[in-house]
């Protein structure tokens, strides 16, 4: 970044900062620090996206850099990738995950594999941003969890934040990736906490898990809204005198299995934590690694806590469905036992 | 054109300006129809001034003409083994040299599978073409075409990476233009619809052409649609849409280059539809004389698009059978080598498969990566 660029961005202390302006920092911030950084899609402008994630950022950086799309998904993910292709650097947002399912063509066909298939010589750095996950009452096609789907896709990084910290640094490496990143974003801690951040650029690193407890008991693995119970369980389990090593994954794909194999080769214990539905999940995926890699290991076999195999229920029964903190007490005592 | 950037000609070609006046000949419910030659390459309206000189005319017969012994070389190769599935883009070569000719360098297409005229124009190699469908992802890999999409084969999925390439175009102040084709088929996919709809209410820079070849595997036009005409679909998006003559070369050139003239000079995109016919198969995998009459393809054959520019240039007294002879000679020749440096081309290393996934791999892809080259060496 040139130093006329730097003097012009004011680094500073931001105070009790929730997830969504947490985004709205980290766009602004590389927004200003890079020309190419784009967002487009549906009531992102005027409006400033219906959670408020862009809200002001049409009024300072304009509706060219701050594009507000027709209703059209497809065009949205596939605009992203023809301006990729000519090195802007899109952010896409999708209004909710429950509308995402039609960008999956552009996302499986065309984002991850416009590299591979060129042999470099066009590439697509891009990011798509959605809201998602359940708790919030919201409509029906509002609150599933569906981040597996696109963990399968080659080529392709899925990240979730889990606090405003890892919301703004985790976003800032997205946009600066020179590949398509999904960034999934759990709504219903979207206000729920809030820390102080410093709006001062610095990215986190992807591809790595954080660790946000340590313990020699058992080892809980979770992301998104879900560190939030889990890190309550950890609590209550500590409170029985059990402590719980409590790790973040924030980008699921690709899954940095190492930190949780070293994790588990000191607690013996798994247990594995998503608000998405069982079979198949990225629990399923950990939990075969944790078979492979590091059987000899566990004391007890691994536990899913997670929301059922399923339809979404309506918001009436959506707490029923998601996992909560006594579901994930019960799982880790379980382990315990042996 | 002196506001226009200084294009990159080849020694035969020369600048084609836009005419004032449309050639056109008839309007289907306010959609307008052009054609500028009968099939006997006579005029059927006043010629453009362009169409009356030797090099515009022999630069547009030329690439037509490698397209078709090209194609002729492709399908034979699929049949002795030698190729992957194929598609061909017999009969519907004229759309692409239109396109190609009328492009200017910095413009980037989007072609479908039967555009091989226009990709040949913009520097992809007929050696590339063949890897691709031999393949080889070195065939996306252009040498000489450093901004141009591949090949796309989900129908209609690359038309919103048009859109998004014209506003790149548009956002940073560029006099450039992207160019999508697509077939008749693709018209019926929201991919589409969404994509010309924003085209319209962005303004942008990006021209639509329709290869109307009548069939979309074994669904013809008639049923794909009820719309009139397929050009009719610009009406919704509110942008300006045409039929053309997809036979007749001078009219496309005419057309398309118009729309792209348009679109550079920030007056929005257009939607071109031009007629033509699919005189193969679909691709090499597929029978068409189990849902096409073949009378119904016979018929056909008298709108060849190379036989029609032949025959004017014939008449205009450019062409001799000499000029023929010599220039079907020279490119059975180029075609041969293209496929010799085809068939000599190793195949990608087996870490090409993770090499170009991410810009650089993953840790937790280099255990598959490790797996893949012993499995190779072990098999290899």
């Amino acid at each position: 970044m040139s130093n006329e660029v730097q003097r012009w961005i004011k680094v500073t202390k931001v105070a009790k900062t929730t997830l969504v302006d947490a985004i709205n920092l980290a766009l602004a911030y590389e927004m200003a620090a890079d020309p190419d950084v784009v967002l487009l899609g549906e009531d992102i402008g005027v409006n400033g996206g219906v959670f408020r994630a862009t809200d002001g950022l049409q009024k300072t950086f304009g509706s060219q850099r701050v594009i507000d799309t027709p209703l059209s998904e497809t065009l949205i993910a596939g605009m992203a990738i023809g301006m990729a292709a000519e090195r802007l650097k899109p952010v896409a947002e999708i209004q909710f995950m429950g509308f995402i399912y039609s960008v999956i063509d552009q996302i499986i066909n065309h984002a991850t594999r416009l590299r591979n298939r060129t042999r470099g010589r066009l590439s697509c750095p891009m990011v798509l941003r959605a809201p998602f996950g359940s708790g919030i009452h919201a409509p029906e096609h509002h609150s599933e969890s569906t981040e597996a789907l696109f963990a399968h896709i080659p080529g392709l990084r899925v990240v979730i934040p889990s606090s405003p910290g890892r919301g703004y640094g985790l976003l800032l490496a997205a946009i600066r990736d020179p590949d398509p990143v999904i960034f999934l974003e759990p709504k219903r801690i979207y206000r729920l906490h809030k820390q102080d951040i410093e709006d001062d650029g610095q990215a986190l690193p992807l591809d790595t898990c954080f660790l946000l407890r340590e313990g020699q008991d058992v080892t809980l693995v979770s992301w998104g809204a879900m560190i939030h119970e889990t890190i309550t369980a950890a609590e209550q389990l500590a409170a029985m005198g059990m402590q719980s090593e409590v790790i973040d994954v924030a980008t699921l794909k690709p899954l940095d299995m190492q930190t949780i194999l070293d994790s588990v080769a000191k607690t013996g214990r798994c247990v594995i934590i998503h608000e998405a539905a069982r079979t198949c999940g990225i629990g399923a995926e950990i939990a075969a690694q944790l078979a492979e890699k590091g059987l000899m290991s566990l004391f007890a076999p691994v536990e899913r806590v997670t929301g059922f195999d399923t339809v979404m229920p309506l918001f009436q029964l959506e707490k029923e469905y998601m996992p909560n903190v006594d579901r994930i007490v019960a799982a880790a005592k379980r382990t315990l036992e042996n | 054109m002196s506001h226009l950037k200084p294009r990159l000609l080849k020694p035969d070609q020369e600048e084609v300006a836009p005419q004032t006046e449309p050639v056109k000949t008839y309007r289907v419910r306010g959609i307008p129809y052009f054609q500028v030659l009968n099939n006997d390459g006579q005029p059927v309206v006043e010629l453009p001034d362009w169409a009356q000189r030797k090099n515009p005319l022999v630069a547009l017969y030329k690439v037509m003409l490698k397209t078709r012994l090209f194609d002729q070389k492709a399908v034979a190769l699929q049949r002795r083994g030698q190729l992957g599935t194929y598609a061909s883009s017999l009969g519907q070569e004229a759309i692409g040299a239109a396109i190609g000719c009328s492009m200017q360098t910095d413009d980037v297409l989007f072609p479908a599978y039967r555009e091989y005229a226009a990709q040949f124009s913009r520097g992809v190699s007929m050696t590339e073409i063949l890897l691709y469908w031999g393949g080889n992802e070195q065939g996306m890999n252009f040498q000489h075409q450093d901004k141009d999409f591949p090949i796309c084969v989900p129908i209609a999925s690359h038309v919103p990476h048009a859109a998004g390439t014209a506003y790149a175009m548009k956002y940073r102040g560029q006099r450039r233009v992207a160019v999508c084709v697509f077939g008749d088929g693709a018209t019926s996919k929201g991919d589409f619809y969404e994509a010309l709809n924003a085209a319209g209410s962005m303004d942008l820079p990006l021209v639509f052409v329709i290869n109307n070849n009548q069939w979309a595997i074994s669904f013809s036009r008639k049923h794909q649609s009820k719309a009139l005409t397929l050009a009719h679909k610009s009406v919704a998006a509110g942008i300006p849409g045409e039929q053309v003559d997809g036979n007749d070369v001078i009219a496309l050139r005419q057309r398309i280059g118009r729309a792209l003239e348009n679109a550079r000079d920030g007056r929005g995109p257009t939607l071109i539809e031009a007629l033509t016919y699919r005189l193969c198969d679909h691709t090499t995998a597929d029978n068409a004389d189990r849902y096409r009459d073949s009378e119904e393809v016979k018929k056909q054959w008298v709108n060849d698009p190379l036989v029609r520019l032949r025959k004017h240039m014939q008449l205009l007294g450019f062409w001799s059978d000499q000029e023929e002879k010599d220039l079907n000679s020279r490119y059975l020749v180029e075609v041969e080598q293209a496929t010799r440096a085809y068939l000599q081309t190793p195949p990608q290393p087996i870490s090409s498969m993770f090499d170009y996934l991410y810009k650089s791999l993953p840790d937790a892809l280099n255990e598959q990566r490790s797996a893949a080259m012993d499995q190779g060496h072990q098999s290899g």
